[in-house]
């Protein structure tokens, strides 16, 4: 029996026994040694680009021993960077999230005019420059800006203060959530909310009960990278911070300005806390991804 | 509890696609009436309009005497079964059906024994004890369905509406959940109007079907008026395959090519007109008047019966005749067929 007869259920098995006669291992699609090219040529560039420098990292935090790098993160202008962190994505996340929850609902289950543009205006704080969202909020909210004057009159201090580092993360931030929901919410359609409004319950308990449930792994996932870029982000809160020690510097900052002082030793045990929120999110949502595909029996442990 | 629905003169228009065209519909308690037409005509907007998922542009749906406009959605009570279920997969067996009552306001919420108790009856109600516990995902299509059905009845339903209620199942499960559904409604009583695109299933199941068309209501009657005496063409090739022939009508009886065909039509409707002849509607003769002379071309087995094709000199497609009997002519013969029941249009 020729095996052309036989019924293929193997989807990879695409290419015709005509194409490559030469090797009897075709059907798998490229020969071997262009797997192994592609293979290293990934791994070199991961373990270069992106494993050496995390290593490098914690190398050079630990250069002074265990004693200066607890010296270099409890000194007080660190311990008030990391405050400060902590802070701004304490409100910037949550903030997002609801946002973001709404406008991905919006988008997701209503049709309305304007639609595509509001997609594009969620995507444009990627598009954007981190550096030119910072330097808006300096234009409308600084001292020269255009409500400047407005804000001085009444006491209010957004640029170079909280205010101003709280708003600069929500906007380069603020896709993550959204950017999450949307297609999962549209790929599950309404009809769940539908079936429970016919029910009889209220719009809060189709939203707690029916909606948020369905949706809670992409929302977690969304959340995760959320959190990650608030705390990393650098550009646009450079911008809008005026790098004030021990008041308006964020790690990211206080990072950059230990290493322009020459402490590098100082400077990496920072950077190691960042790097370890990085891996801390990153195990996270392998974790996440892991068990996502299983959603439904996830949810089955209780 | 079951109330009677009264659609009156509905208009309903997606952006550029007119939806509904000015239906109106009857519905009394405790009647099971299925919506019938091809995808497209209308028939899922209409109930999604009763259950009140959609607005209607003009006209109005009352439950008895009660204008639904003024009622809520949770006060409308209505039980909806979707055409994929849309089971909260999220909760169990259990959450789903029990979520209607948790979903009452607190002075009208039974206690949670209670609830218990009404869940274990629902599952009994629609065979399906045991399965508390389990998630949709757990479930078979057609344990699905029953769950869905389950979890509708739960809030003590005014009407049942369901949307293409065994469209998801294959054929054996159909047939069996038709004479089950049958069986329930039989029983419990309540209003039910049902959408399906399967002539056969709304025939069997409905007390009386509602044939649509392009947002029309083209015909409302028992399964016997509307198979028998369809009131448009549409309705008459929609419930089931049909010979059209073209004739002419004299008096009360109608002539093809000349040839006297059939006889004893009420119409008098002298003129150009279509004749619509059922396979089943068609027997083999040995002569006589209004017999139609042919030659056998084809025959072929379809489920119980066989299926003859004769060609007939100035038709263009050949007549299909379904043989009851066990003898059949062989390819090629000549033979001659006669009408028995047959319904005519006049065509312009």
């Amino acid at each position: 029996m020729s095996d052309a007869t036989l019924p293929r259920h193997d989807a990879a098995a695409a290419p015709a026994p005509a194409a490559k006669p030469q090797s009897a291992r075709s059907v798998v699609g490229e020969s071997p040694i262009i797997q192994a090219a592609l293979i290293t040529v990934s791994l070199a560039f991961l373990l270069l680009f992106l494993l050496l420098p995390l290593i490098t990292v914690f190398v050079e935090a630990g250069a002074r021993g265990w004693s200066g790098y607890r010296e270099a993160i409890t000194e007080p202008d660190a311990v008030s960077a990391i405050r400060l962190t902590l802070l701004v994505a304490a409100i910037a996340v949550p903030f997002n999230v609801v946002v973001g929850v709404a406008a991905a609902w919006a988008i997701a289950k209503f049709e309305f005019r304007g639609k595509n543009l509001l997609i594009s205006l969620i995507d444009l704080p990627f598009s954007v420059s981190p550096v030119i969202s910072g330097l808006v909020y300096v234009l409308l909210f600084g001292a020269q800006g255009y409500l400047g004057p407005f804000l001085r009159a009444n006491g209010i201090e957004i640029i170079f203060a909280l205010p101003g580092l709280v708003l600069a993360t929500i906007f380069v931030t603020f896709p993550f959530v959204a950017r999450e929901l949307i297609p999962h919410m549209q790929a599950i359609g309404s009809t769940d909310e539908e079936a429970a409004l016919t029910l009889g319950a209220s719009p809060w308990r189709v939203f707690f009960s029916i909606t948020l449930p369905n949706v809670k792994w992409s929302l977690f996932y969304g959340v995760l990278l959320c959190n990650a870029r608030a705390m990393g982000e650098f550009g646009a809160v450079a911008v809008v911070s005026g790098k004030i020690r021990g008041l308006t510097n964020t790690m990211p900052l206080h990072v950059e300005i230990l290493y322009n002082e020459y402490m590098s030793a100082a400077a990496f045990a920072v950077a190691s806390l960042l790097a370890g929120l990085a891996l801390v999110t990153l195990a996270l949502k392998a974790l996440l991804e892991w068990r996502y595909g299983d959603a439904i029996a996830a949810s089955r442990r209780h | 509890m079951t109330v009677a629905v009264t659609i009156e003169s509905i208009d309903k228009r997606f952006l550029a696609f007119q939806a509904l065209r000015n239906v109106s519909l009857d519905i009394q308690p405790g009647e099971l009436v299925a919506l019938l037409g091809p995808s497209g005509s209308g028939k899922t907007t209409l109930l999604r309009l009763i259950a009140g998922l959609e607005q209607a542009d003009a006209g109005r749906v009352l439950f008895g005497d009660t204008d639904t406009r003024d009622l809520s959605l949770r006060d409308r009570r209505i039980g909806f079964v979707f055409q994929h279920y849309a089971l909260f997969k999220t909760m169990t067996v259990a959450d789903n059906i029990a979520f209607g009552l948790r979903s009452r306001p607190r002075a009208e919420r039974p206690d949670s024994a209670e609830i218990k108790r009404r869940v274990q009856a629902l599952l009994e109600l629609v065979q399906l004890p045991g399965l508390e516990r389990r998630y949709p995902s757990q479930l078979s299509g057609g344990q699905r369905q029953r769950v869905a059905l389950a979890r509708a009845l739960a809030i003590e339903p005014q009407v049942l509406l369901l949307d293409e209620p065994f469209g998801a199942l294959d054929a054996r499960i159909r047939k069996d959940l038709r004479a089950w559904l049958r069986d329930l409604h039989s029983r419990t009583g309540h209003t039910t109007v049902f959408v399906t695109h399967d002539q056969e299933e709304a025939l069997e199941l409905a007390d009386r079907v509602a044939i649509l068309h392009e947002g029309k209501l083209e015909q409302v009657g028992t399964p016997d008026d509307v198979y028998d005496h369809p009131a448009t063409p549409f309705v008459c090739e929609f419930l089931g395959e049909a010979n059209r022939l073209p004739v002419r009508i004299v008096g009360s009886q109608a002539f093809l090519d000349d040839r006297p065909v059939l006889g004893g039509l009420s119409q008098n409707q002298s003129g150009a007109a279509a004749l619509y002849v059922r396979p089943h509607h068609l027997k083999f003769v040995d002569d006589g008047p209004l017999s139609i002379p042919g030659v056998v071309e084809e025959l072929r087995r379809t489920g119980p019966l066989r299926r003859a094709e004769i060609a007939v000199s100035g038709l263009t497609k050949r007549l299909a005749l379904d043989l009851t009997s066990q003898v059949a002519p062989a390819i090629g013969e000549r033979v001659r067929v006669k009408i028995t029941h047959a319904t005519a249009f006049a065509t312009a």
